[in-house]
């Protein structure tokens, strides 16, 4: 049975519509408002709250906190200093990609590292499995603690406000705890926006308690809630990949097309094979030696006026779908397919077309130009689509 | 020969140009991004101190930023942005949701939410409810079927090049083939006034009263004024991110729109002068054709092509001296009507006004709000105006633009921005008394306003009042007119701004005009820029050819 989070009390009653999907056994928003444009808008000019808590969570904690880090991702865990963050992916034996998440590197207690990991899917038996040997506990805290993002470029003055603290010198990627209405807190400088904002992670039991601070001192910068439908469009301006939509988990997996290694998924950046053991690294040494995996992620800049042509040819006015579509759609090169479209949608801020697509080596190359199926009154077409580099939209304040 | 290809040879005098525009506005500055795009040497001329002409904004008071003239935008046309990726130049284009109608003891607020409509007209009306719909259908449809006018230079009526025609032919193909309901429904647009052509669908007052306001912004037409139907579909076409009948802000103010474009020309090489007021236009000694022009500073500026933004009576009879052009045609340059007739007033506040009668929270105030309870309402507003007199209960059309992007006000403090109609630009007492009746015109709109939200005065921290006047003489609107003349029927498409002189040029060889005064008119679009852009290259080229 779907369960509310922490912050269902405060949301329930602002979701005007009862548009709940279903996360992780969560009730999750998937707009509060009229339009879940309203809700962009607030990501990209104002400050938004996303309630992010059904993220799984997990705390490792002992003197080889790290090490058990070091042995699953695929990036260099001795550099995760404390008030460091990471995103990264982290793989099975054959370097295929388990999940991604980010890694939080809390403050040291005692003698014991602290490690919050946050992750798509469950993952605690894969931890405690390849914990062995290690001084560590790993706990599920899940649902202990609560997660809200606050995210667009008022998010700094809204958290200073409500904290009554100044956030200038938390860079990008980096965390530290704070105090909220009287409530310990830990704030990240993170988010799947590619906005300025912060995730803020909170004691379940005091989530309402915040959620209401942040509200009031969000009042004059105009913050909103905002839901799914929102945070989809801006993930995928952002470049952002979601799993079960761009890749699946090799947990998941039944053929193993379905498998994909972080280089096929836009994560090569994050594999560190210099960097000691982790599990996959021998396979993905394999696979680079043997020249790579055959397929890559890429951006689509979609022709709109090839989409107008299509509606125009049955007359009808083009409709730009509001809604990120994760229906894979394929691609042709030559009348050839060579790949799957996997996240397309409209961006307000671009006024284009995007897609995420996976597609042949051979095509991946900026500025190779495509064609992908587009449907319109259930006849099909093609519309040019160009590749291009992600992110799609990348304003400096994200990293300010 | 000067006619050539800009860069092929020939030599270069210092400070030659390929093309000097006049005016800085948004249609300047889009002809300078495409000619700049095609390679030319292109100088923009604007002689304010800022870039946009009436699309600008302005920190007014301290931490506040009004849109001081245009304030919303629907028409930009989306092949604009995306020639001249005005996203990377900063456009951002915010969507305003729903019109508020506030009444005595009651409202009428639709929505971005179709249920929540339905359900508020069926409180004032079932059969409007299912009007509504079939309405918006039908104007969707009939915005579909006109719109491509809107891309299209308009032929020639007395050409005989059938490919001037195609576009038309294609046209009345369309036409054609809709069912005859809608081409009645077209018929209507075209001939009935917007009270009429509404009331053949609708019962509820102030229903019909709001919907009928766009029939005559920027005329000096009342609701009842046959005519102004097809001023309706024209406001109708508006569109945004591929849904129609959208209306939008720009974060920033209206003038962020005419700094994306302005980079963006900048970026394709584009020059770009302000405080640059251009005197005249420069001609060969026969006066046949343009050379370049001469600015108030008295510097002259040698190019192959000039181009005015500005509007028609001045493009003529300012920048030209009398006698140059034919007569005929400098007599219907003067007749072009323009005839302002609205004005602005734009407030910083402390906080929101509260309307008496509201449904709760803020979010209604999020769209338009709009004075407009009953066509009687908007009828009286345009009798004074017939008689020289501004409306002292006119129509308002307000937003609040710091609830949708509050970069423009301090946080937690609010901008509002009042459209107001009428304000005749000829007032009885003649056009220079608007700087006597300023402050009345002003009092009279916040006293309006207050009837419904008694606390606005208390929430305001400053004011501008900007007439028709204001607007002639700080920004060279003729008379005020927010167009650049009036949109009615018979100054559109092949008629505008001279009949037979559609098409960008004019009488003067090299001389060329691409301002609101052109096909297809004012608002933000962008249009005009592009097209004279466009069919400027295409004129060379073929001359070369």
């Amino acid at each position: 049975m779907t369960v509310g989070t922490a912050f269902h009390p405060r949301t329930a009653p602002l979701n005007q519509h009862l548009q709940w999907r279903e996360w992780s056994g969560f009730f999750a928003a998937s707009a509060y408002h009229d339009s879940h444009v309203i809700e962009y808008n607030a990501i990209r000019e104002a400050a938004a709250l996303i309630d992010v808590s059904p993220l799984f969570k997990y705390e490792l904690r002992g003197p080889d906190a790290v090490r058990l880090v070091d042995r699953l991702i695929t990036r260099d865990a001795t550099k995760l200093t404390p008030g460091r963050v990471f995103y990264t992916p982290w793989c099975d034996e054959h370097g295929r990609v388990l999940d991604d998440g980010t890694l939080h590197r809390l403050d040291d207690e005692g003698g014991a590292q602290v490690v919050r990991w946050t992750a798509a899917d469950p993952q605690i038996r894969w931890l405690r499995m390849n914990a062995h040997g290690l001084d560590v506990e790993v706990r599920d805290v899940s649902e202990s603690v609560a997660a809200v993002a606050l995210q667009g470029p008022l998010g700094r003055d809204v958290l200073e406000a409500a904290t009554g603290a100044s956030f200038a010198d938390l860079r990008y990627f980096r965390r530290r705890g704070a105090t909220l209405a009287g409530i310990p807190i830990d704030v990240s400088r993170t988010g799947y926006t590619g906005d300025l904002g912060y995730e803020l992670w909170i004691p379940a039991d005091r989530a309402v308690e915040a959620w209401d601070a942040l509200v009031v001192a969000g009042e004059p910068y105009r913050v909103r809630p905002a839901g799914m439908l929102a945070l989809d469009v801006v993930r995928l301006e952002a470049g952002l990949i979601l799993i079960e939509a761009d890749y699946t988990s090799a947990v998941h997996s039944h053929i193993p097309s379905q498998n994909y290694s972080p280089y096929e998924i836009g994560l090569g950046r994050l594999v560190d094979l210099a960097a000691g053991d982790f599990i996959g690294r021998r396979a993905l040494i394999a696979e680079m030696a043997a020249g790579g995996p055959p397929r890559r992620l890429v951006g689509l800049d979609i022709e709109w006026p090839a989409i107008e042509a299509l509606y125009a040819a049955q007359s009808l006015a083009p409709y730009a779908p509001p809604i990120v579509s994760r229906t894979p759609v394929p691609i042709f090169a030559g009348g050839r397919q060579v790949g799957r479209v996997t996240s397309t949608g409209w961006s307000p801020i671009l006024k284009k077309m995007l897609g995420l697509a996976s597609v042949g080596l051979a095509h991946a190359r900026t500025g190779t130009r495509l064609a992908m199926e587009w449907t319109v009154e259930a006849r099909r077409g093609t519309v040019a689509a160009t590749v291009v580099d992600i992110p799609f939209f990348d304003p400096p304040r994200k990293r300010a | 020969m000067d006619i050539r290809t800009p860069n092929q040879g020939g030599t270069r005098v210092a400070q030659r140009y390929d093309a000097v525009i006049i005016g800085g506005g948004h249609n300047g500055l889009t002809t300078a991004a495409y000619l700049a795009k095609a390679g030319w040497k292109t100088l923009v001329l604007e002689k304010r101190r800022i870039l946009g002409g009436a699309t600008t904004s302005d920190e007014i008071v301290p931490g506040y930023t009004f849109s001081v003239l245009s304030y919303v935008v629907s028409l930009l046309r989306p092949e604009i942005i995306r020639d001249l990726e005005l996203a990377k130049h900063g456009l951002e284009i915010l969507p305003l949701d729903g019109t508020f109608t506030p009444l005595h003891g009651d409202f009428l607020w639709r929505r971005d939410d179709h249920a929540a409509t339905m359900r508020e007209i069926r409180r004032w009306s079932a059969t409007d409810a299912d009007a509504y719909e079939e309405y918006g259908q039908l104007m969707a449809d009939m915005a579909r079927f006109i719109k491509p006018i809107l891309g299209m230079v308009p032929p020639d009526p007395t050409s005989i090049d059938p490919r001037d025609w195609l576009g038309v032919v294609g046209l009345g193909r369309d036409f054609a083939r809709l069912p005859e309901r809608q081409q009645a429904a077209f018929i209507g647009l075209m001939t009935m006034s917007a009270a009429d052509f509404l009331d053949q669908w609708f019962e509820t007052e102030p229903l019909k009263a709001t919907m009928s306001a766009s029939g005559i912004i920027g005329t000096f037409l009342g609701v009842r004024s046959p005519g102004t139907a097809y001023v309706l579909l024209h406001h109708y076409m508006g569109e945004i991110d591929g849904a129609f009948r959208a209306w939008g802000l720009h974060k920033g103010g209206t003038g962020a729109i005419s700094a994306a474009i302005a980079s963006a020309a900048r970026a394709l090489g584009a020059e770009i002068r302000t405080d640059a007021g251009v005197s005249r236009v420069l001609l060969t000694p026969a006066g046949d054709r343009a050379t370049g022009v001469v600015l108030e500073s008295g510097e002259e500026i040698a190019a192959n092509v000039v181009i005015s933004s500005a509007d028609v009576r001045r493009t003529f009879l300012q920048f030209l001296e009398p006698g140059i052009l034919p007569e005929d045609f400098e007599a219907q340059v003067r007749r072009f009507k323009f005839r302002g007739s609205s004005g602005k007033v734009n407030l910083a506040l402390d906080a929101l006004p509260t309307f008496t009668t509201n449904p709760g929270g803020s979010e209604y105030l999020r769209g338009a709000v709009s004075i407009s309870p009953s066509l009687e309402h908007m009828e009286r507003a345009y009798d004074e105006a017939k008689y020289g007199r501004f409306s002292r209960r006119p129509y308002v059309d307000m937003i609040f633009p710091s609830l949708v992007d509050p970069s423009v006000a301090p946080p937690g403090k609010h901008v509002m921005s009042c459209f107001v109609q009428y304000a005749p630009y000829n007032l009885a007492e003649g056009a220079q008394d608007w700087d006597n009746q300023k402050e009345a015109f002003g009092n009279a709109v916040i006293d309006l306003v207050s009837e419904f939200a008694p606390n606005l005065r208390d929430v305001i921290v400053e004011k501008q009042v900007v007439s028709p006047l204001d607007m002639e003489r700080d920004w060279g609107l003729t008379e005020g007119n927010i167009f650049h003349g009036e949109l009615s029927l018979e100054q559109l498409f092949f008629s505008r701004p001279i009949p037979g002189w559609a098409r960008y040029r004019t009488p003067i060889r090299d001389y060329w005009m691409c301002g609101s005064s052109t096909h297809p008119g004012g608002g933000i679009m962008g249009a005009n820029g592009r097209l004279a852009a466009l069919e400027l290259l295409k004129a060379r080229r073929t001359k070369v050819a």
